[in-house]
């Protein structure tokens, strides 16, 4: 009965050890949960502290009582903050949209149409996958100088909107609706357009979000372009916005409108990641790379 | 045939345009920047071919201190947000409660400006007069002695440009090792559990080999963001990296593209292929590296 | 070491939400395995014989119910602990690492006085390999493996630290039809040498029937019946493991009891002793059948395949419960039936005819005459 008394040790500390494993687990995440979400919580909370009461805690406080949208009002009115947004709304919607026509008109030449030097033509887009940003950024500043474009909507546009990997990604998806479907419209007399759009793409469609859902959060999120191309103020994104609002904005040390303008930017995002959660996840998980 | 042919262009032609302009056009031209000397942006011309702007860059003490931070950056931040983000990831797999709740809240910065939420890691490192800043607050509870993290010595500065740069490329890296940590076959962790095997062991001698090829590719990846690394340093220094001795590769080709000091594309052109050199380097490098060490 | 399993049963949450209903894999299961025996769980899929397996070795908790080896209760104790091998349906053979360190890699994870040095460890691998016949593969990596030769290192390994208890989880269903031939005969084999307690699971009841010492015929999550293969074969208690085991099937009708006598249609095919007349399920083993030209059961002649020793007749009958009607019979290649003739006619030998209830399909014996 010796070996009875040994199992019922084993099983003890099997489950004691289960426990302080999973106390310990739990911990850890929460506590990088905190670090990830201290600065949301504390960007939100001094954007609703006053001016005033900001400035005279030397020691910051974790909360407020006197919560204030006066800041708010500050970053709108102050500052072109609206004028940023607007800027960024456009620049974003439009690069989008060419961007998707583009991928979507190349990728459906590489999946389905026949034609020589096909694969050729592949292999060369395959290859700019590896050209980093930072090379081919210095001629195309200057290319959009001489062509007198800078502080443009196009300037700012056009070098934005070709992106290879989504062309590979939806080439991809795209080779995987069966070639059946393709004979079959074409013997219904469809033309190789209105297949791609009224056959193609329908199924296609998770992956077209997706894309495109990528293509926003790089557009929102774009700095280093939109800094090279605009010094004048009326087309500037939120990015070089917010820098600018940082460097001569609201007197530097207005921190509190800072922070209600850094979440007033930060806000849009926000949202459409909590709505696509799943698509952003998988999207991004399949190869995409912060913007 | 000859219509189909055609029409196969047709559908290529818009991405071809914007490639060839955007893309492989500038790459041409970057070269022949880099060894034009002398050239002017204003009236385009140059006085000759050559390798000097290679060497001015490479004496440029601004230069040298970006190509110092970035280094520092690198070493830093890749080989502990590849661990840090496989420790959470791992963390992550051994739970089930909650674990869709961790998930969404670590991928949060991913979807975040990295300009704006710099801004609230500035206020939180900076010490003004008015204020320690909450990091020097918490510090002190510890009984240390505050330190201006934003304004202050290199060492601070470099501490809060990796722990930010560390807190901005975890989501992607937690995210891709999660989904790697799942797709193993269960059978596998099944198969050492029946035999008894001890969970660090299952970790060291199973999962850590079946995942070496996605670790490797974020390796990889990592390495490449790193030294790209910019609009980090911008987002808690300012733009005016150069005064703040926080420059990076990146930031110095565009300093001497636009701004104050910019309008030498030239030299710009030589930066970008230097960087660009080191990268792939390092890459080739990695990717023997993983060849030896990945092992199916 | 002897299994107990008491009262098992183990349910799950139903995977369709809107119905809350749990899902039983196992319900009630009791069976004692004598030490040293091959036991073969057999049943269709879903039946819940891998749900036993999983909660035998541990990777999966009963909702309730027992499980001793020996005298101990290992119910609540974790598969690590357990010490038992089992053999995967895929194998999972760890594909970084060579035959050699697969087969090491449980023996590596003994530890405090279990620890082996590293000798020790050598020769005990040299001696699982060589028990399955791989010793010349040790350094090859499982993708270099057919199937067959990772089966055996799957064995290997699980045999290598000498479990008190071996799991085998459809060992052969990955193989091909002449390799599973003779791996089965070869895990006969070395569990006879060894000695071990081994339970498999499997849906082929002729890899059951073939190689083990007692069957466990599951349906639904619930056993239908156990005993010794031929035992089983000869006695089954209900309709469904009837109609499971034996290749071909038996025949199955529609038959009634009257007066008496038992009825396939309207031909009387035995005496049998009831007092209640109703009706039933008659169900009559291939080669239940004697070729008889006055014989009770009359049956439309469609074709006769010859196999040699044997040959096999398929006939019709309308009373036949089976979808296509056909009735397939198995008698000694020395009868001759004249393929011309309309109709076949057969004598039944009673000790391969099955009488089972018409609504619980439940077996209703009687005395034979």
């Amino acid at each position: 009965m010796e070996k009875y008394n040994d199992f019922e040790k084993i099983e003890k500390t099997a489950k004691v050890r289960k426990k302080v494993k999973n106390v310990i687990v739990y911990t850890l995440l929460s506590f990088w949960g905190l670090m990830v979400l201290f600065p949301f919580y504390w960007m939100i909370l001094t954007s609703i502290k006053s001016y005033s009461a900001y400035n005279s805690e030397y020691i910051p406080k974790f909360f407020t009582l006197s919560p204030t949208l006066q800041n708010y009002v500050e970053a709108f009115t102050t500052v072109p903050l609206a004028r940023y947004f607007t800027n960024t709304i456009i620049f974003t919607v439009v690069t989008t949209a060419l961007m998707l026509l583009v991928t979507i008109l190349a990728a459906f030449a590489f999946a389905r149409l026949n034609f020589k030097g096909k694969n050729l033509a592949f292999t060369i887009f395959l290859s700019l996958m590896m050209i980093p940003n930072e090379l081919v950024i210095i001629t195309n500043y200057v290319t959009i100088t001489n062509l007198d474009m800078r502080n443009t909507f196009a300037g700012l546009i056009l070098p934005s909107v070709t992106s290879v990997f989504y062309i590979y990604l939806l080439k991809e998806n795209f080779e995987q609706i069966p070639d059946q479907l393709y004979y079959a419209a074409k013997v219904d007399g469809t033309s190789d357009m209105k297949y791609l759009f009224k056959v193609l793409l329908p199924i296609c469609k998770p992956t077209v979000i997706t894309i495109a859902i990528l293509k926003v959060i790089e557009c929102w999120n774009s700095y280093v372009w939109p800094r090279l191309v605009t010094d004048d103020e009326l087309y500037f994104l939120v990015s070089n916005g917010i820098q600018e609002i940082r460097e001569n904005g609201f007197g530097r040390e207005n921190i509190p409108a800072m922070m209600a303008a850094v979440v007033v930017i930060s806000v849009p995002l926000i949202i459409l990641f909590l709505i696509f959660r799943k698509k952003i996840m998988a999207g991004v998980s399949r190869g995409g790379t912060k913007g | 045939m000859e219509r189909e042919k055609l029409k196969g262009w047709l559908y290529l032609l818009p991405a071809i345009l914007f490639l060839g302009i955007f893309m492989v056009y500038p790459l041409v031209d970057v070269f022949i920047y880099s060894f034009e000397e002398g050239y002017n942006s204003a009236s385009q011309t140059s006085w000759g071919i050559g390798t000097y702007n290679y060497s001015y860059v490479l004496r440029d003490p601004y230069f040298l201190q970006a190509l110092k931070n970035t280094f520092i950056l690198v070493i830093i931040t890749v080989p502990l947000s590849t661990c840090l983000a496989l420790a959470i990831a791992v963390g992550l797999n051994s739970i089930k409660k909650l674990r869709d709740l961790y998930q969404t809240i670590y991928f949060l910065p991913y979807v975040t400006n990295t300009l704006a939420v710099g801004l609230v890691f500035m206020i939180l490192f900076k010490q003004t007069p008015y204020s320690d800043g909450l990091v020097n607050v918490v510090l002190g509870w510890f009984g240390m002695t505050p330190v201006d993290f934003i304004g202050g010595p290199y060492w601070a500065k470099m501490f809060v440009l990796c722990f930010y740069t560390i807190w901005v490329v975890l989501p992607f890296k937690i995210l891709i090792l999660t989904s790697a940590l799942a797709s193993v076959n269960q059978d596998y962790y099944n198969a050492a559990k029946v035999d008894g095997t001890s969970k660090f062991r299952i970790f060291r001698k199973i999962t850590l080999p079946m995942i070496s090829p996605t670790v490797f590719y974020l390796i990889i990846t990592g390495f490449i963001g790193a030294f790209k690394a910019y609009s980090d340093a911008v987002a808690l220094f300012g733009t005016d990296l150069n005064a703040s001795e926080m420059n990076t590769i990146v930031g110095y080709v565009y300093d001497m593209l636009y701004g104050n000091s910019g309008g030498y594309p030239s030299y710009a052109s030589a930066a970008a292929i230097i960087l660009f050199t080191i990268v792939l380097t390092i890459t080739c490098i990695n990717l023997l590296v993983s060849k030896k060490h990945v092992h199916y | 070491m002897k299994v107990v399993l008491q009262n098992l049963t183990k349910t799950f949450p139903s995977r369709n939400k809107k119905v809350k209903e749990e899902v039983v894999a196992v319900n009630n299961f009791d069976f004692e395995i004598p030490d040293g025996v091959l036991v073969g769980l057999l049943g269709p899929s879903g039946c819940g014989k891998s749900t036993t397996l999983n909660l035998l070795s541990g990777l999966q908790k009963p909702t309730s119910g027992k499980i001793f080896f020996g005298e101990n209760d290992v119910t609540n104790l974790e598969a690590e602990n357990r010490g038992v091998g089992l053999v995967f349906q895929n194998y999972a053979l760890y594909p970084h690492l060579t035959v050699r360190q697969n087969i090491m890699f449980p023996l590596q994870n003994l530890k405090g006085t279990a620890k082996l040095s590293k000798e020790e460890m050598n020769v005990k691998v040299l001696e699982a390999a060589k028990l399955v016949q791989i010793d010349e593969l040790m350094d090859r990596k499982p993708g270099e493996l057919s199937g067959g030769q990772q089966q055996r290192v799957a064995i290997a390994r699980a045999l290598v630290k000498m479990p008190k208890i071996l799991l085998l989880d459809e060992p052969l269903s990955n193989l091909d039809a002449r390799l599973r031939l003779q791996t089965r005969e070869e895990i006969r084999r070395i569990q006879k040498e060894t000695k071990i307690t081994t339970i498999f699971v499997t849906h082929d009841q002729e890899e059951a029937m073939s190689i083990s010492d007692i069957i466990v015929v599951m349906k639904d999550g619930v056993v239908q019946q156990i005993g010794k293969p031929q035992e089983v074969y000869d006695n089954p208690v209900n309709l469904f493991v009837a109609k499971f085991l034996g290749t071909p099937p038996i025949n199955v009708f529609d038959g009634k009891i009257k007066s008496g006598k038992l009825f396939v249609g309207e031909d009387a095919i035995m005496d049998i002793q009831a007092d209640t007349d109703k009706e039933v399920y008659v169900g009559i083993r291939p080669e239940g059948f004697v070729l008889n030209e006055n014989g009770a059961l009359r049956c439309r002649l469609n074709t006769v395949e010859v196999m040699g020793r044997d040959i096999s007749v398929v006939s019709y009958n309308d009373a036949s419960a089976t979808d296509n009607q056909a009735i397939r019979s198995i008698i000694s290649s020395e009868n001759t039936v004249n393929l011309a003739a309309e109709y076949v006619r057969f004598d039944v030998k009673p000790n391969k005819v099955f009488v089972f209830d018409k609504n619980t399909e439940e077996r209703i014996y009687f005395e034979k005459e």
